[in-house]
C-alpha cells in the first residue's frame, strides 16, 4: 500500500513539473512584449525597466531563467506580487482558507443532498417522485453558476432581504455561495447515484440479501450504497480539485476573497508573478486531490489492487 | 429486449422489399426511433434549432439595432415595444439576446468542432497503434487534464487576449482529452473484434480499417459527448465574458449582458434575468438531447 502511494506520488511530480514548464514558457517566451516593460508600467523610465529586468533575472539566457524559476519554486519562492508588493505565496496563503472552506462546504452539502435524491429516485424509479426529481436534476445540472448566483441575490438579498449580498464575516454570507456551488454538485451526484444504484439493485448479491429476509432499508444502506459510492468518490474528488481553483465565478459574484478572485484580479492587473503562482498552486492542489482519491479507492473497493 | 423483437419484425418486412433497406435498418435507425419516442428530447432538439435560426437571422427578426442607444428608454421594464425591457443605455434586450446568441453559439459549436477534429484522429491512432504512440499521446492528454478546467482557460485567454478566436482555441484545447480518451477506449475494444480482424486479414490497410471499420463505432458515443461538450463550452464562453474576459463591448454577448445587469439587480431585474434564462434554456436543451441520445445508444459503451 505505502509502495503504491510512493509510486503514485512519483508520477505526480513530473506532472507538476510539466505544468510549471508550460506556465514558464507561456509567460516568458510565448507572451508578446517584454515582461519588464509590462511590470514597470507605461510611463517607466528605461533605467527602471532595466533594473526590473535585472531583478527578475530577465537579462540572463532563458534556460538559466528556467532553472532559477524551478529552484525558487521548489523552495516556495514564487516571486513578489506586483500589485500587493508582497511575496506571492503569502498573498495566496491568506486567500486559500476561504476557497477551501467554500469548496468543502459546498461539495459536502451538494454530495449529501445528491446522494439522498439519487437513492430515493433509484428506489422509487418510475413513480412521480422520480419523474419530478429528474426534471429538477436536469435543470440544476444545466443552470450556469453565474446566473444562479445572480438570481439568488435577486431573490434572497434584494427581494426578501434575508441574506447579505456580498462579503464575508458572518455565516449568512456563505449561504448563497454554498447553494450556488452546491446545487450543481447535488444534481451531478444525484444523476450518478441514481444510475449506479439502479444497476446495483439488480445485482445478484442484492437479490441474495433480499432473499435472506433483510429489510429493504438495510439492503440499500448496507449492501447497495457501498458499491454505489465508488464512482461517486471520483466525481467528488474531481469537484473538490476543480473548485479549489475554479470557484472563480462564485467568489467573484459574492465578493469572497478566495484564490479564484485573486487569479482573476491578477489577470486583469497583469500581475505576472501572481498569475504564475495561482496557476501553479491550483494545478498542484488538483493533482494532489486526485492522488488522494486514488488512494481512497483502494480502501473503499477491495477489488482494486495496485499490485 | 422489446427492441429486439421490434427490429426482427421490421426486418422480415424489409427483407421482402429490398436487401439494402435491411442494411440501412441498423444501429442508427434504431437510435433515431428510440430518440424520437422521447418527446421531451424532440422538443429540446426543435428548441435548439429555433434558437440557432433566430440568432442567425437576428437582424431580420428584431426591429432594433442591438447597439443602438436610446436615452429616452433607459432601464425600461418589459413592455410591448421591448418584450425583454431595455438596458442602462436604452438598448433593446431582446435584440441583444438574439444577436448575442451568434457569439455564444459560435463559441460552443466551433470550439468543440475543432477539438473533435484534432482529438478523434489522435484517439484512433493511440488506440489502434498502441505502444509508443499511445503512450505519448495519452500522457500529453493527462497533462492537459491535470489543468483544472475553467481557471486555466481564463488564464490562457487573459494572457493571449480575449479575441473570439483565442477563446474558441482555449476551450478547444482543454476539451481535447475528453474526446481522445473516449475514442481510444472504443478503438481498443473494436480493434479486437472479428470483423476488424477479418478486414485486416483480407489486406485492408490501417487507414481503411480506422476510417471504414472503427470510426463508425466511435460515432455514437462521440455524438453524445459532443452535445454535452457544446453545452459546457457555451457556459465556459459566457463565464469568460461574465468575468470581463470575453469579446469586448459593445458587442452583445450573453455573459457580458449578465455582467452588465449585476449593477442593476435592485432596480432593473430584467437585464440579468432574460440573457441568463436564454443561456440556461440552450444548455438545458443540449443536455436533454445529449441524455436522450445516450439512452438511445447502447448504454454499455459508456460504462467502459
Amino acid at each position: 500500500m505505502s509502495k503504491y502511494i510512493i509510486r503514485r506520488t512519483a508520477v505526480a511530480i513530473p506532472l507538476i513539473l510539466a505544468i510549471a514548464t508550460i506556465v514558464f514558457v507561456m509567460l516568458r517566451v510565448a507572451l508578446p512584449g517584454d515582461p519588464a516593460k509590462i511590470l514597470a508600467g507605461d510611463r517607466a523610465s528605461p533605467e527602471l525597466i532595466e533594473q526590473i529586468r535585472e531583478n527578475l533575472g530577465l537579462d540572463r539566457p532563458v534556460p538559466e531563467q528556467y532553472a532559477i524559476f524551478l529552484l525558487n519554486a521548489v523552495q516556495g519562492d514564487l516571486g513578489r506580487s506586483v500589485k500587493f508588493r508582497e511575496p506571492v505565496l503569502g498573498v495566496i496563503a491568506k486567500a486559500f482558507p476561504f476557497t477551501v472552506l467554500l469548496t468543502l462546504l459546498s461539495v459536502s452539502v451538494g454530495t449529501v443532498l445528491g446522494l439522498i435524491v439519487g437513492i430515493v429516485t433509484a428506489v422509487k424509479r418510475g413513480t412521480w417522485v422520480d419523474n419530478i426529481s429528474i426534471v429538477f436534476v436536469v435543470f440544476f445540472y444545466s443552470i450556469p453558476t453565474f446566473w444562479l448566483g445572480l438570481m439568488l441575490i435577486l431573490i434572497f438579498a434584494v427581494g426578501l432581504r434575508w441574506l447579505p449580498v456580498q462579503g464575508t464575516g458572518t455565516w449568512q454570507h456563505f449561504v448563497m455561495p454554498v447553494i450556488t456551488l452546491g446545487i450543481g454538485q447535488a444534481a451531478l451526484i444525484a444523476r450518478l447515484t441514481r444510475s449506479s444504484m439502479i444497476e446495483i439493485l439488480g445485482a445478484h448479491y442484492v437479490q441474495t440479501a433480499r432473499a435472506k429476509g433483510l429489510r429493504e432499508r438495510w439492503v440499500i444502506l448496507r449492501h447497495a450504497l457501498r458499491n454505489t459510492l465508488i464512482p461517486i468518490i471520483t466525481v467528488v474528488g474531481i469537484s473538490i480539485g476543480s473548485l479549489l481553483g475554479g470557484a472563480v465565478i462564485t467568489e467573484n459574484i459574492f465578493g469572497l476573497p478566495g484564490v479564484g478572485r485573486l487569479a482573476i484580479e491578477a489577470i486583469h492587473n497583469r500581475d505576472y508573478p501572481m498569475i504564475q503562482g495561482t496557476v501553479l498552486l491550483v494545478a498542484t492542489a488538483f493533482i494532489f486531490v486526485n492522488l488522494v482519491v486514488d488512494v481512497i479507492y483502494v480502501y473503499v473497493d477491495p477489488r482494486i489492487r495496485y499490485e | 429486449m422489446a427492441e429486439n423483437t421490434n427490429t426482427l419484425s421490421n426486418n422480415t418486412v424489409a427483407i421482402q422489399t429490398a436487401e439494402i433497406s435491411v442494411r440501412k435498418d441498423g444501429l442508427y435507425s434504431k437510435v433515431i426511433r428510440e430518440f424520437t419516442s422521447n418527446r421531451v428530447a424532440v422538443i429540446a432538439l426543435i428548441g435548439i434549432f429555433l434558437i440557432i435560426l433566430s440568432s442567425a437571422f437576428a437582424t431580420q427578426l428584431t426591429p432594433y439595432d442591438p447597439l443602438e442607444r436610446d436615452a429616452q428608454v433607459r432601464l425600461q421594464g418589459p413592455s410591448q415595444l421591448h418584450p425583454m425591457g431595455t438596458d442602462s443605455l436604452g438598448r433593446d434586450i431582446l435584440s441583444r439576446v438574439l444577436h448575442g446568441g451568434q457569439i455564444s453559439l459560435q463559441v460552443g459549436f466551433l470550439s468543440i468542432a475543432i477539438s473533435v477534429v484534432i482529438s478523434v484522429p489522435l484517439g484512433l491512432i493511440a488506440g489502434y497503434a498502441g505502444g509508443k504512440a499511445d503512450n505519448v499521446i495519452m500522457r500529453v492528454m493527462d497533462v492537459i487534464l491535470a489543468f483544472p478546467g475553467l481557471i486555466l482557460i481564463i488564464w490562457l485567454v487573459g494572457l493571449l487576449g480575449s479575441d473570439l478566436i483565442n477563446i474558441i482555441l482555449a476551450i478547444a484545447f482543454f476539451s481535447l482529452p475528453n474526446y481522445a480518451r473516449m475514442t481510444r477506449g472504443v478503438t481498443l475494444s473494436i480493434r479486437e473484434m472479428e470483423y476488424v480482424i477479418a478486414a485486416r486479414s483480407m489486406g485492408a490497410g490501417p487507414l481503411r480499417i480506422l476510417f471504414i471499420h472503427i470510426l463508425p463505432g466511435v460515432m455514437g458515443p462521440l455524438i453524445v459527448l459532443t452535445t454535452l461538450g457544446v453545452s459546457g463550452a457555451i457556459i465556459t464562453g459566457a463565464s469568460l465574458s461574465f468575468l470581463g474576459l470575453g469579446v469586448s463591448p459593445p458587442t452583445p454577448e450573453w455573459g457580458s449582458m449578465l455582467a452588465d445587469g449585476r449593477g442593476f439587480l435592485r432596480n432593473a431585474w430584467w437585464i440579468s434575468v432574460f440573457p441568463g434564462m436564454t443561456i440556461t434554456l440552450v444548455v438545458l436543451a443540449l443536455n436533454v438531447v445529449g441524455d436522450a441520445l445516450r439512452d438511445a445508444l447502447d448504454p454499455n459503451v459508456f460504462s467502459s
